[in-house]
């Protein structure tokens, strides 16, 4: 009887498991971010791979938050798209702001800039890792940044849209067009529900 | 049955923020041994080609391979590395050109020389290769440092033959499916720097000019953020040019039929003896 409610509790935690995964691994596009398993931490502390994104319509963009050039506008942009965003459609999405600056932005950093900023509500992901995941994502994205002085980096400005298996539908780079990018999260979200 | 359970709803939650990405992407890398010699190489400060346009750069001590990758040496590392096989490469970290001239996984191109430069592979792969071998990609600054010596002197830059000799070498075609080691090594002992291939550096990301560099648009405000602390400060050295505008155009997924790379490790060393 023991044997038998321990095996019971095996098959339920495997299945358990299962089912918290969105889609089995193996159907992850060769080209979506979601092979990359670097670990990363968001705003509340929590530890996730990217595949842990699976599943929504994804806006990426990589800032610092103690930027004092061009990441505010980066970030309003930000906030600009997610406003113009359906409210039918806005679960279906995932808004990413990815540190580019990991010593100085740790999860706690991240969430007084997430309530500052208004930026606390669900759709809103921050995400920081270590300098060496840190570079990698930044090469997946064809980002350029360097870093110019202890508190400042050199960086493209860059955002990107991924579908919900991972893989980039689109990239607005330089003077981004607001209208566009929201227009694309719209077309990605209606194709993949 | 609760402690299952607990495990698991709380599997990846929670740790500690210590951890974050300890692992990359080629943390599941098996080791594979290299015999080739790496050129201790002091460092110091030099000015370099892109950059703060005030300021040296100081470049800490750094050992460096004393030539690139061979083919060989990377069908090696293919033969323990499965996933980096051209037939199992996931295309996010190497395009479709990946490996392109070998005709199956496991198998150097036909006439291909075992002691010529691995090419044709993207920068994750080069950066799982010197993870496997426990060295790393040199940075951007490490390579360049080394690149102003030439065979006498660690800083050729202002002689007058200097970037006409590199140029005369980068113009040769066909240069790169040549041996390495054939050619005299430079003040620091290392190899080819110049005259088979191209090489990837860990930063080749860091260069933030426009990749159309004719316009000569340095500082394009809207592509980037604090874009006004780069630029140009050593014009007339047009070798360097041709690397970092090459440097520019490159996305770490991208493989090119010239461009290899050679592994670089940091030191505990000091000083020279």
């Amino acid at each position: 009887m023991k044997f038998l409610s321990l095996l019971l509790a095996v098959v339920l935690f495997t299945t358990s498991c299962q089912e918290s995964k969105k889609q089995p691994t193996e159907t992850i596009p060769s080209n979506s971010i979601f092979n990359l398993t670097t670990q990363w931490h968001n705003q509340n502390g929590d530890s996730l791979h990217l595949n842990d994104l699976q599943g929504k319509t994804l806006v990426v963009v990589m800032i610092y938050t103690s930027c004092k050039t061009a990441c505010p506008i980066l970030v309003a942009k930000m906030k600009t798209i997610e406003s113009k965003i359906s409210r039918k459609e806005i679960d279906d999405v995932s808004l990413v702001l990815v540190s580019i600056d990991p010593e100085v932005d740790t999860p706690p950093h991240l969430k007084e800039f997430a309530k500052t900023n208004n930026m606390d509500a669900r759709q809103w992901t921050f995400l920081t890792s270590t300098e060496a995941a840190t570079q990698e994502f930044a090469n997946v994205l064809a980002m350029k940044y360097k870093k110019i002085s202890p508190i400042d980096f050199s960086h493209s400005n860059i955002i990107s849209v991924f579908s919900p298996n991972g893989q980039l539908v689109s990239q607005e780079e330089g003077d981004i067009d607001i209208d566009k990018v929201v227009a694309t999260v719209h077309e990605t979200v209606k194709k993949n529900r | 049955m609760v402690m299952f359970f607990a495990s698991c709803s709380k599997q990846g939650k929670h740790t500690k923020h210590e951890d974050a990405g300890a692992n990359t992407n080629i943390n599941k890398l098996k080791s594979i041994s290299t015999d080739v010699k790496m050129a201790y190489i002091p460092g110091g400060e030099y000015k370099p080609f892109y950059g703060t346009d005030t300021s040296l750069v100081t470049v800490a001590p750094y050992l460096i391979d004393e030539r690139a990758v061979t083919n060989q040496e990377f069908l090696e590392f293919l033969k323990e590395n499965p996933q980096w096989r051209k037939s199992q490469v996931k295309r996010i970290y190497a395009d479709t050109s990946y490996l392109g001239k070998w005709p199956s996984d496991l198998e150097l191109p036909a006439n291909a020389l075992p002691d010529a430069p691995i090419c044709q592979v993207s920068w994750f792969a080069a950066k799982a290769y010197a993870q496997s071998v426990g060295k790393r990609l040199p940075s951007l600054d490490e390579w360049e440092f080394v690149a102003m010596a030439d065979e006498v002197s660690p800083n050729a830059r202002k002689k007058p033959q200097y970037s006409a000799t590199i140029i005369s070498l980068y113009m040769e075609k066909e240069r790169q499916y040549k041996a390495v080691m054939k050619s005299k090594p430079n003040y620091w002992g290392i190899y080819n720097l110049f005259d088979l291939i191209w090489e990837w550096t860990d930063d080749f990301n860091s260069i933030l000019t426009t990749s159309d560099s004719r316009n000569s648009q340095y500082e394009d405000k809207n592509l980037f953020c604090a874009a006004g602390a780069t630029s140009s400060t050593d014009v007339l050295n047009y070798a360097a040019y041709m690397r970092f505008a090459l440097r520019t155009t490159l996305k770490a997924n991208y493989t090119i039929a010239n461009l290899g790379f050679r592994c670089a490790k940091d030191t505990t060393i000091s000083k020279a003896n």
